[in-house]
């Protein structure tokens, strides 16, 4: 083996029988070298700088080696430490420095400090194991062995205007007991439901936060059941490298990262992609009273934006805002998604509270964010798909105004209020609604209907069965007297508040889940259901349900069944957009005929053909998409007709003429009871009348003209 | 943990016995270099192994690349129900051919 080594690998100093030599400044973190590990940190203000190393869960440390004045270059300390054990190492820092809170300055060398580049974090290896809470150091950086074998995987590159997003929590998903998976809760759970998602017809899963948060965090007892409410979502991160370990069934022997790159070479196995939620507008770390874990202790004022007598802006309404545009925070972004791009093959991030990227140190918005645009033009992530949260805690909101650079999408908000407002009988709406079917062109004029990531329902707010079940929140259980969460639900119960056994509301309800599975996988631009909404999971009305580890986050998979009509209708909606190019467009329509088909590429009509009714009061649309216009009339698809009808009673709709003796079929009615709500691709029915359709009150008529 | 490696004609059995993790897998790994070097065709009976860390599986599936490359074959005999587990969760699993005895395993390799 000594021959492999180079010369300057042998170690020059010696401490507590610990052999160590100076370091490479870059890359930070920890990183296996020959016989040893180079240690890499920065701090801009610390004053001294001591590693300190732990075997494996052991309450003590084994040694703390202090930096040599002459290891440390410009504000990084580095360090090469020999004969270490990698698998059982844990590893911490201690910085000395001022603690002048006033003047941005946080330090204290008592905390031992987890490193931000840290590839996983011990302590928390099994969900909701209760902690040691006398842990002298209770996050523990680690490091892990970057030798996964990908054989020939790579991300997939989709055309986003193609993927189906289904929005899923890891644990949420299967720890439910009728999921019956070996593992519940898990990254390997999730691998044996993929034939599952393949089914529903999904192709990308945007996973929510899995980096390593810890689910204690504000822990308490819930007021209605008496059991104990934690962070669930994990929108609060500790550490922006590692994957959460208690989502991993192997986490407990610290093999999360190779059970998280096995989910993800099967999911692209089998087509599906997948996108991370990330969260860097703040950390865990809270305000001026939270826990130093880590940024806070190794360089406050560089990580944190602070107010200018040194405590924290809260853009980000979780107590700190991670201070991104600092060119030192700003690499440091960029620095972890380039990892997870590459080494664990994400195809794409959706970034929490993204308004914050683009805030100057003292919270400004900037006109031309250097983090945003560093990430729209980055080598490595070139590829992947860049999706905002367009808005902030702050007040910021930036739909339609986010820093695109061509690049960046985003979930589009006023998709899903405008969809709710006019599926529950609102008036005024036609406007927005034929919008939301265009993929906004008023919104995204120059940057194509792909920067709209359409959804009606997401893990914040109702469910899609809640929103036709509830008119209001019903948050108790979250414990602050139902002030949490928003009160904007754009929601209406059917006439009964909850569940009910009137047959009559409770179809209602399904149609209406069916009329917004409709318009969403219609619209041109980018569909996000939420995991669960395709078998109508219920959350009782909580619309913030982030502190729940219990049913009212848990997919009731029984729902598979007392939901059948919901999820047979689901599995084909999804199969219908992704057979039919003309829904998938790239660039936003023309209205015009620019192929000779003689028919605009998009057309609106309502109970009278070719002539819409845009006025306060219509509550009916419809369209027609020209099948010779499929992507930009690249491709020949048949002709798409969607009739929408808010009103409550029934109306006809006249049929536009199909040209060349094409013809009408029927191949949405949600009006209809299931099995004849929707028909397999290929199987449509020819209408009888081609020239007008009976709508029902409050449905959605789907038809293919060929 | 202790490593013993026996020959039946062109196949190399390692026969480990004890638990493999940080600590013992670069005896291991020693010893598995050892068979490669000399046979393509290896079998590993790990039925005297109760615990495997992740730098034991590291080390199998650093043999099984190794004769992979001299397009041979590596058997797992006797891998208990939680190692098994674990290389399922985590991938390692899909690069292995797992069978109970020795026995199998030798006619598994004697047969290409």
């Amino acid at each position: 083996m000594a021959t492999d080594i180079r010369i300057d690998y042998y170690p020059t100093h010696e401490q507590q029988g610990i052999k160590f030599r100076r370091g490479h400044v870059l890359p930070f973190g920890a990183t296996m070298v020959p016989n040893g590990i180079n240690f890499s940190i920065y701090s801009s203000e610390a004053i001294d700088c001591t590693l300190v190393l732990f075997e494996r869960g052991e309450a003590q440390p084994f040694a703390e080696i202090r930096f040599p004045e002459e290891f440390r270059t410009g504000n990084v300390y580095s360090m090469i430490v020999f004969d270490l054990d990698y698998e059982r190492l844990e590893y911490g820092y201690r910085m000395d420095g001022p603690f002048k809170p006033e003047e941005g300055h946080r330090f204290d060398k008592s905390i031992i400090l987890s490193d931000p580049y840290a590839k996983a974090i011990g302590g928390r290896d099994s969900w909701l194991a209760t902690p040691n809470w006398d842990n002298i150091y209770p996050y523990r950086s680690r490091l892990v062995f970057e030798d996964f074998d990908w054989e020939t995987d790579h991300p997939l590159e989709t055309p986003i205007e193609d993927l189906v997003i289904y929005e899923m929590h890891v644990r949420g998903f299967t720890q439910h007991p009728s999921s019956k998976v070996k593992n519940p809760g898990t990254f390997a759970a999730i691998r044996s439901k993929i034939a599952y998602l393949k089914e529903l017809g999904i192709n990308c899963v945007e996973l929510m936060p899995i980096y390593e948060f810890d689910e204690w965090e504000n822990s308490k007892e819930n007021p209605v059941t008496g059991g104990l409410i934690v962070n669930f979502w994990g929108y609060s991160t500790v550490n922006f490298f590692s994957p959460k370990a208690g989502y991993a069934a192997t986490g407990k022997f610290g093999m999360q990262v190779d059970e998280l790159k096995t989910l993800v070479k099967e999911l692209h196995k089998n087509g599906i992609e997948v996108m991370l939620d990330v969260v860097f507008n703040h950390t865990a770390e809270g305000d001026h009273r939270g826990h130093t874990i880590s940024f806070r202790g190794i360089d406050n004022k560089t990580y944190y934006m602070l107010t200018p007598e040194g405590y924290y802006f809260n853009f980000s309404g979780t107590g700190n805002t991670l201070n991104c545009n600092n060119p030192v925070v700003r690499n440091m972004v960029l620095d972890c998604l380039r990892y997870w791009a590459a080494d664990y093959h994400i195809d794409g991030f959706r970034f929490d509270l993204a308004a914050i990227l683009g805030r100057d140190q003292n919270g400004a918005p900037l006109s031309n964010p250097p983090l945003l645009e560093s990430l729209a033009y980055d080598p490595i992530l070139a590829k992947c798909k860049l999706v905002a949260e367009a808005w902030d805690a702050g007040g910021l909101y930036q739909v339609g105004s986010f820093p695109a650079y061509g690049r960046w999408a985003e979930w589009n908000g006023k998709y899903r209020d405008s969809i709710r407002k006019f599926l529950k009988g609102d008036e005024g709406l036609i406007g927005e609604l034929a919008q939301c079917i265009q993929g906004w062109p008023d919104l995204y004029h120059y940057r194509g209907p792909t920067a709209s990531i359409n959804f009606i329902s997401c893990h914040d707010g109702f469910t899609l069965y809640d929103l036709f079940a509830y008119n209001e929140k019903h948050n108790e259980a979250n414990g602050e007297n139902n002030n949490d969460g928003g009160n904007d639900n754009h929601s209406w119960n059917c006439g009964v508040e909850g569940e009910t056994d009137d047959a009559f509301i409770n179809q209602l309800r399904h149609k209406q889940i069916k009329n917004a599975l409709s318009i969403l996988m219609v619209s041109q631009g980018v569909p996000m259901i939420l995991s669960g909404d395709e078998v109508g999971v219920t959350k009782s009305g909580n619309n913030n349900t982030y502190c729940h580890d219990n049913e009212l986050n848990w997919m009731d998979w029984g729902l598979l069944e007392k939901n059948a009509d919901i999820y047979y209708f689901a599995q084909r909606i999804t199969r219908f957009r992704r057979a039919h190019p003309v829904l998938r467009s790239r660039t936003h329509f023309q209205h015009r005929d620019y192929v000779g088909s003689g028919y605009p590429d998009i057309s609106f009509h309502g109970t009278q053909a070719w002539h819409a009714d845009f006025s306060a009061s219509s509550r009916c649309l419809a369209f027609m998409l020209d099948g010779a216009h499929a992507k930009s009339g690249t491709i020949e698809d048949d002709s798409v007709y969607v009739a929408m009808n808010s009103y409550w009673d029934a109306l006809y709709y006249e049929l536009p003429i199909l040209p060349n003796g094409r013809s009408w079929y029927l191949a949405v009615n949600t009006d209809m009871p299931t099995g004849q709500d929707i028909y397999d691709i290929g199987k449509e029915p020819k209408l009888d009348d081609q020239g007008r359709f009976l709508v029902g009150g409050r449905a959605t008529v789907i038809l293919i003209g060929k | 943990m202790k490593v013993t490696i026996t020959d039946h004609e062109d196949i190399s059995v390692v026969e480990v016995s004890g638990d493999i993790d940080s600590k013992t897998a670069p005896e291991f790994e020693k010893n598995a270099r050892l068979a490669t070097d000399k046979s393509q065709k290896i079998a590993i009976d790990l039925t005297a192994v109760g615990f495997m860390s992740s730098a034991g599986l590291r080390v199998l599936l650093m043999v099984y690349r190794n004769i992979k490359g001299q397009n041979g074959k590596v058997v797992l005999v006797g891998v208990s129900e939680d190692i098994q587990d674990v290389m399922s969760t985590t991938g390692f699993i899909n690069f292995f051919t797992i069978v109970d005895k020795l026995d199998e395993a030798l006619v598994i390799l004697k047969q290409d």
